[in-house]
């Protein structure tokens, strides 16, 4: 969001794709801690993608199966680049299942892809 | 069976109603009241008055009783307690069998537990601190329509809590320029947002305007956002018929939620909406105004954990707790002991909580804490902290109050939630480095740098009148 003297004060909509949508791109460390956390609250990592012009559908393509016991945020980085290299014009996003609520207990879009 | 005699004239409550012995069911109901008697009356007396006049006693002894087994059917004053640091009140504990109470009925419950005995002569004050419902009881009620996982799952909202506001100026806007003030929260980051308790239908906005002109800002905020979005509909109305109208309609023109308000509108009618919003997949937000008439009197009325557990069973998705921040009363201890009431399927006995008895909850769904009143971007890094990911934080003047619109200030406080969210789960202690991560997140969005800006002053520090008690 730029902001000079004729531009301030005038707020653009923008996709913004639920959680973490308004704060800047994740640097890959920044994706890394995030990992982190999911993994230390037990809960179990999950990749999936679509293309931008389906994503408000409630399911994505689910990239294999969610990474049931997967302790080491590394390879769950891996696997988002796997993800984003066989779909680069996708959106990634990141899910933490909890099978305690049956909700997830973290969800966000690492990777944009183009419209 | 023993022979019993009529004998008529008036006895001691406690012959009949104290009885210290008596080992609790876990098919009884159970109450804590906080008791003050008249001067002279001795406290065993005073308990076994409140179990008496709230279950199966009255004044006189009458000829009828021997026609059934009262030992069966009445309330009994099991436990007496010093109420830490108060010489004059005590705890009562009273325990009732399950058959006193008609299934899935809080408004049976609260009219023998908050009755007549509330104007008892031989009481100066009186006041319920705890139900313990059981879970026999708790099985026949319906509980949230929807609950925190299904409404999580039908809005897209994970791993943070929930963003809305109260639409303002709270009365006095046509429906046009409402929908309009809705849009521009929406677009601008906002999950959801809310009619003011006083809106209802008056002449400026009659509700079938509201919700056509609220629907298409809902619309029009998911199109060019991509995220779900909702607007509560307050369907709370004058008579039941006016009130299946409105959440009809609102059902008929696509919003997600509708909203009640439970004291006010009374629990025969939240019972009633809420069933009807099960059986049609909507979601229902509840309000509490007239709350603070009853429970903020530390001696006199009902706690407000009393009315919060009544409402989960009752049936609500959303309930109104207070912000422990902002403008309006709330401990915080306090309020945590009741956000668990509504959140956990087993809550604990925890006195430095408020909590008297274990309450288990079974399989009712859970409900969204919601805090509202008073807070501003200032205030986030704290309120992620007290209430947790199930919550709905609201920013009323907070969103709308920002120099350059609803728009610009729904982006600053979703911006400091992120950023406050994304700091927690980087083990971050938030509330300690709130500056520093506000700060931060500010170089990126000059919307939540001006909103920093605007509000850096407001603090809203007085001391609370209902304090736990705590020795």
């Amino acid at each position: 969001m730029s902001m000079n003297n004729t531009t301030q004060g005038d707020y653009q909509t923008s996709q913004t794709l639920e959680t973490f949508g308004f704060l800047p791109k994740f640097t890959q460390d920044e994706v890394f801690d995030q990992i982190t956390y999911l993994v230390s609250m037990g809960l179990t990592p999950s990749i999936e993608h679509e293309h931008p012009g389906s994503s408000s559908n409630h399911y994505w393509t689910m990239w294999k199966l969610p990474m049931f016991g997967e302790q080491d945020p590394v390879r769950v980085m891996d696997e988002i680049e796997q993800c984003r290299r066989s779909y680069p014009n996708h959106h990634i996003r990141l899910i933490g299942y909890d099978n305690y609520t049956q909700s997830q207990g973290v969800c966000f879009v690492v990777h944009e892809g183009k419209a | 069976m023993a022979i019993k005699s009529y004998d008529a004239g008036v006895k001691e409550y406690r012959d009949m109603y104290w009885t210290p012995d008596y080992v609790p069911l876990d098919t009884d109901l159970l109450a804590c009241f906080k008791c003050t008697g008249q001067a002279g009356v001795p406290r065993e007396e005073v308990a076994a008055a409140v179990a008496a006049e709230s279950s199966t006693g009255t004044w006189s002894t009458v000829w009828s009783e021997l026609l059934t087994d009262l030992e069966y059917y009445k309330g009994r004053a099991y436990r007496i307690e010093d109420v830490p640091g108060d010489s004059e009140s005590f705890y009562a504990f009273v325990a009732y069998p399950i058959d006193l109470f008609e299934e899935g009925s809080v408004v049976n419950v609260l009219t023998s537990l908050v009755g007549n005995v509330f104007g008892f002569k031989a009481l100066r004050h009186l006041r319920l601190e705890d139900i313990r419902f059981p879970i026999a009881y708790i099985k026949t009620c319906g509980g949230p329509p929807a609950g925190i996982q299904v409404e999580r799952d039908r809005l897209n909202k994970y791993g943070r809590p929930m963003l809305g506001a109260t639409i303002k100026p709270k009365l006095g806007l046509s429906a046009k320029n409402y929908g309009r003030a809705v849009y521009e929260c929406l677009r601008g980051g906002l999950d959801l947002t809310k009619d003011d308790e006083n809106v209802n239908s008056q002449p400026f906005m009659r509700w079938r305007d509201r919700f056509e002109f609220v629907s298409e800002a809902i619309r029009k905020a998911e199109m060019e956002t991509g995220e779900r979005k909702g607007h509560y509909l307050n369907v709370t109305s004058a008579t039941p018929e006016d009130m299946y109208e409105r959440a009809e309609f609102a059902k008929e023109v696509g919003c997600p939620i509708i909203m009640h308000d439970f004291l006010t509108g009374g629990f025969t009618a939240n019972t009633g909406l809420a069933n009807w919003c099960r059986k049609n997949g909507m979601l229902l937000h509840i309000h509490r105004a007239m709350h603070a008439v009853i429970d903020r009197h530390p001696k006199h009325g009902i706690h407000f954990r009393v009315l919060a557990k009544c409402l989960r069973l009752s049936g609500g998705d959303h309930l109104h707790t207070g912000t422990v921040v902002g403008k309006l009363e709330g401990d915080r201890a306090s309020t945590l002991g009741f956000v668990d009431q509504l959140r956990e399927s087993f809550v604990p006995e925890d006195r430095s909580r408020g909590v008297f008895f274990d309450q288990d909850w079974g399989s009712m769904p859970g409900v969204f804490a919601v805090a509202s009143g008073g807070i501003h971007v200032w205030h986030m890094p704290a309120l992620v902290t007290i209430f947790g990911d199930d919550s709905v934080l609201q920013f009323g003047g907070g969103t709308q109050g920002h120099p350059w619109g609803n728009a610009a200030g729904a982006a600053a406080n979703r911006v400091a939630l992120e950023a406050s969210v994304k700091a927690r789960n980087q083990g971050r202690e938030i509330e300690k480095e709130a500056r520093d991560i506000l700060t931060e997140a500010a170089k990126s969005s000059p919307e939540l740098a001006i909103a920093m800006d605007t509000w850096k002053e407001i603090k809203f520090e007085f001391d609370t009148v209902d304090k736990l008690d705590v020795s």
